[in-house]
């Protein structure tokens, strides 16, 4: 990559750069890594993390999302590098390992699947406004979850499973 | 990144029979983000591929010259039209498309040349370097030109794709009323998340290789592949990639060959992925149509006769624009009873994107123009739009405009009164207690709450189930029981419509058992046809059901060969053979322990033939109809829209799985909204606008309405398992019902989707 950066006038970084992400509760080394690499490349791409799908590369879809120091962002939009130091948490590690997370099981439970490719974002997405609104009405969850695009199920069944974590966790 | 297997999806215990509606197999896996889409494959030492496309809408190519390209440290391979070793055209119905343009290019997008390299960011940086000179050709980009001959031929096989004339019954007719009206759609694209990617892995010495693909029919793609390649189609093996989405978009060769040449040329592992705004121009769209209608009814509302002139602008490449002409023409009636029909459709060649498959294919243009000349008709006789369409409504054995008698289920007066039954929202116009998020345009500027008016519509529509015009398209299903446990074998793509689901749930009834396993879906048993035209339920649904069929009869001649039972006796009794005259009771696992059975059965729907110059011909397989009514509010100051609620009743034949089909009626509505108000792709000249999420508008969380939903179930006994598809009626007549509503609160004629704010305010 350096040689090739340099043929096209672009500054490299040297090959064996290296920076550690905090991912899941876990450090990760990242090794040789242009520094253009978004975090969403460098998950999926170099930490084997493919559950953060990239759907529209602009922050538009929510496919993405993923949460740094407790904040929901869209990875496509943060450079990987950007995010030393800070903690990352992926679809991969919302829930207890082995088993899904009570979000997780109401999407399956609810018909909120079909092709899923959105699913990761989504939960992750639901995870992070009930955790900050236990109780959220209709329209506080459809504007909390407007950043996420569905293509497949028009939605009804999403904002059905994530009334249904609201109520039980309400009754725990 | 996920390593491919050969592993196939294993269910547990979970019980769910037809009927039930049991979580989907693959549920689990695509919420922890374990699901392995075909973007997310990967192999050992993979390199990255990537397209040069067109940046002109027509041009002939001067010189390519790639050498600059291959200075970059990193790339592996380039390669041009002059590298295809097989044929080097390919198409679904007419092979009209290069695999990369040589002399011409028809669009912008249109494939030049690809490189495989180590790292995406080193591609795009080889892709910028090949130098294409051109010389730039006046672009043909409005389809009236092509059918007027005003404009020379831009292909070979002419601007013409097809003309299609339906002439029936009285052509002088006039009626006592007359109504007429020019509606446009412009171009949707399908937009599903999952972005086109493939992972191709080359046998040794390139004698073959095997592609993992998100597609909807694999054994076509492997076919039109194999031809490119100049390999024999058992030297291409594919295996589905999990798939993020298709209605439709992906019917057509896009990255397919492209990957496997790659592959081939470089002897490595190669990975194409497309990013949005290449997918954009990277499958096929939504076809823009131009309808002209005239309705002739007496001055009771009867409807007597239809004229139409339909024009659908396939754009450059042939795809199935053929296909979806004969759905608009042959749908132009909508669900209604008329005998006399003048009917002129064109499907043309132009510069634009190419035009293919979306949900609903060609009946979608057509309902929200029959549907416009219902609402005029009615107003023009006095009724209201469901007095108009119930006194005009289909039944069984009634004709199209074909000739073709209607043999379905056709509960068309039935969902439109189902459907006026349904509760009509609660919530007040504006909004609820004053929130500003339920106001049209949501919380920003919006006008005084004041101004919103509100507005009720209809749409009603029937649409064609399975392929047409004489196609055998079959399906194919193999099941095996062994103690107990059944597995199934089929190439049905699952694009995320839920048929894994449905199978287990047909295995587990015919059967008996509790344990259904999926094998891989791939090329190693026959073609299962494309998951396209509401199909999958009724063709491999057939398939499975078959299949296990004739796995239980052999497990009956075992048990009554063991227990001295005629097997005509026996039948399944939960998990239990029983002897339905007897007192024998054993258990399915018990019954045939030891013993594998083993049965591939291949469904084929009633035989269908082409239409004749005048538009005759039993050309249909089947159909379906629907009932939508639209509640809407709108700002008339700013043209913005929400739609409040939408209520429809949907002629199901039976309900399979309850929830998998709401999931389909929901989101099908969703994608007819888009269409009424949202979803255009915007061209200039032929140049694409709005190729991203930020410009092409998808409806949110925020922008959809609750959907209040009836499942109107009469088992159509043409149907296998009593059920039609029900993934296309959904976003139908939708649109057109989100329409009349706004029509309806602002008293405006509008005759164009999407519907823009200067359509509604100016």
């Amino acid at each position: 990559m350096a040689d090739t950066a340099r043929q096209m006038g672009v500054d490299p970084l040297p090959d064996n750069q290296y920076y550690v992400l905090h991912v899941n509760g876990a450090p990760h080394e990242v090794g040789d890594a242009w520094i253009g690499e978004s975090l969403l490349y460098v998950l999926r791409e170099r930490l084997g993390l493919t559950g953060s799908k990239g759907a529209c590369e602009q922050g538009e879809c929510g496919s993405c999302s993923v949460m740094v120091d407790g904040e929901l962002v869209c990875s496509c939009l943060v450079l990987a590098a950007s995010a030393i130091g800070q903690e990352i948490v992926t679809v991969e590690g919302i829930a207890s390992p082995g088993r899904p997370s009570d979000v997780q099981q109401a999407f399956v439970d609810c018909g909120a699947v079909q092709c899923g490719f959105c699913t990761p974002g989504l939960i992750m997405a639901a995870h992070a406004l009930l955790d900050r609104n236990p109780q959220p009405t209709d329209t506080e969850i459809r504007e909390e979850l407007s950043g996420n695009i569905c293509r497949c199920t028009g939605y009804g069944r999403i904002i059905e499973a994530v009334q249904q974590v609201a109520v039980a966790r309400s009754q725990r | 990144m996920s390593t491919v297997t050969r592993e196939g999806i294993r269910e547990g215990t979970v019980r769910g029979r037809l009927g039930d509606s049991p979580p989907r197999p693959d549920g689990i896996a695509k919420v922890q983000g374990s699901f392995a889409f075909s973007g997310d494959l990967s192999s050992e030492g993979v390199l990255w591929g990537a397209t040069l496309r067109s940046p002109h809408p027509y041009a002939r190519i001067v010189r390519i010259d790639v050498t600059p390209a291959w200075k970059i440290d990193g790339v592996a391979a380039i390669v041009t039209a002059s590298d295809v070793p097989g044929k080097s055209t390919y198409g679904l119905i007419s092979s009209d498309q290069p695999v990369f343009a040589s002399d011409v290019v028809r669009y912008v997008g249109e494939p030049i040349a690809a490189v495989a390299a180590d790292h995406p960011e080193t591609c795009r940086r080889a892709l910028a370097a090949i130098v294409v000179e051109y010389e730039v050709l006046p672009a043909l980009t409005d389809p009236e030109r092509a059918i007027d001959g005003s404009h020379p031929p831009i292909h070979p096989d002419g601007n013409i794709i097809r003309r299609q004339r339906i002439v029936t019954g009285d052509q002088s007719l006039v009626g006592e009323v007359v109504v007429e009206g020019t509606y446009e759609v412009g171009m949707q694209d399908q937009a599903f998340l999952g972005l086109e990617a493939a992972l191709a892995l080359p046998d040794p010495g390139g004698a073959g290789v095997e592609l993992f693909i998100a597609t909807q029919w694999l054994h076509e793609d492997r076919a039109q592949i194999a031809a490119c390649l100049g390999l024999a189609p058992d030297k291409v093996r594919l295996t589905l990639g999990g798939v993020g989405g298709a209605f439709g978009a992906r019917e057509d060769i896009s990255l397919q060959v492209h990957t496997c040449l790659l592959a081939l040329r470089t002897g490595r592992a190669v990975r194409m992925a497309y990013s949005r705004e290449e997918s954009f121009v990277g499958h096929v769209h939504r076809h823009p149509a131009k309808i002209w209608m005239r309705h002739h009814a007496t001055a009771q509302g009867r409807l007597q006769r239809v004229e139409a002139r339909v024009v659908l602008d396939g754009g450059a490449y042939a795809s199935t624009s053929s296909a979806v002409l004969i759905n608009a023409v042959t749908h132009t009636q909508g669900p209604y009873k008329c005998v006399n029909a003048t009917v002129d459709g064109y499907a043309v060649r132009s510069n634009n994107l190419p035009c293919g498959a979306m949900r609903g294919f060609g009946v979608v243009q057509a309902c929200f123009a029959h549907e416009g000349q219902m609402d005029k008709l009615a107003a023009a006789c006095g009724l209201d739009p469901v007095e108009i369409r119930l006194l005009n409504a289909m039944e069984t054995g009634d004709s199209l405009i074909t000739g073709q008698v209607i043999e379905n289920v056709a509960p068309v007066a039935e969902c439109i009164r189902v459907t006026s039954e349904l509760p009509l929202p609660d919530t007040p116009v504006g909004g609820l207690d004053g929130d500003p998020m339920h106001l049209p345009g949501g919380a920003g500027l919006t006008a005084d709450a004041s101004h919103i008016r509100r507005g009720i519509g209809w749409g009603v529509s029937i649409k064609n189930l399975m392929y047409s015009e004489g196609f055998d398209d079959y399906s194919t299903a193999r099941c095996r029981l062994v103690d107990g446990v059944a597995s199934l074998k089929f190439a049905t793509s699952e694009v995320g419509q839920g048929f894994v689901v449905l199978a287990q749930q047909i295995a587990r009834t015919v059967l008996g058992v509790d344990d259904v396993v999926l094998e891989p879906i791939d090329t190693t048993i026959g073609s299962a046809g494309s998951t396209s035209a509401s199909r999958q339920t009724w063709m491999s649904g057939g398939a499975v059901d078959g299949a296990c069929r004739l796995v239980r009869e052999r497990l009956f001649e075992h048990v009554g060969a063991r227990y001295g039972v005629e097997p005509v006796r026996l039948a399944i009794d939960d998990r239990d053979v029983v002897d339905t005259l007897g007192s024998l009771r054993v258990s399915v696992a018990e019954a045939g322990a030891g013993t594998v059975f083993e049965e591939t059965f291949e469904h084929h729907h009633r035989p269908t033939e082409e239409l004749d110059e005048n538009g005759h011909g039993n050309c249909h397989t089947a159909f379906a109809f629907v009932a939508h009514r639209a509640v809407v509010d709108v700002d008339p100051d700013l043209g913005l829209v929400k739609v409040v609620q939408i209520a429809t009743a949907q002629d199901v034949g039976v309900a399979l799985n309850p929830m998998s089909v709401t999931g389909q009626i929901e989101g099908g509505i969703a994608q007819g909204l888009g269409l009424a108000l949202m979803e255009e792709i915007v061209l200039t000249d032929g140049h694409v606008r709005n190729a991203s999420f930020t410009d092409y508008l998808l409806p949110t969380m925020l922008d959809m309405p609750p959907v209040v939903a009836a499942m109107v179930e009469h088992p159509d006994p043409m149907a296998p398992l009593g059920a039609k598809g029900v993934g296309e009626p959904p976003c139908i007549s939708s649109t057109p019902a989100i329409v009349a509503a706004i029509r309806d609160a602002i008293g405006k004629d509008l005759h164009r989707v999407p519907v823009r704010p200067a359509d509604i305010c100016l």
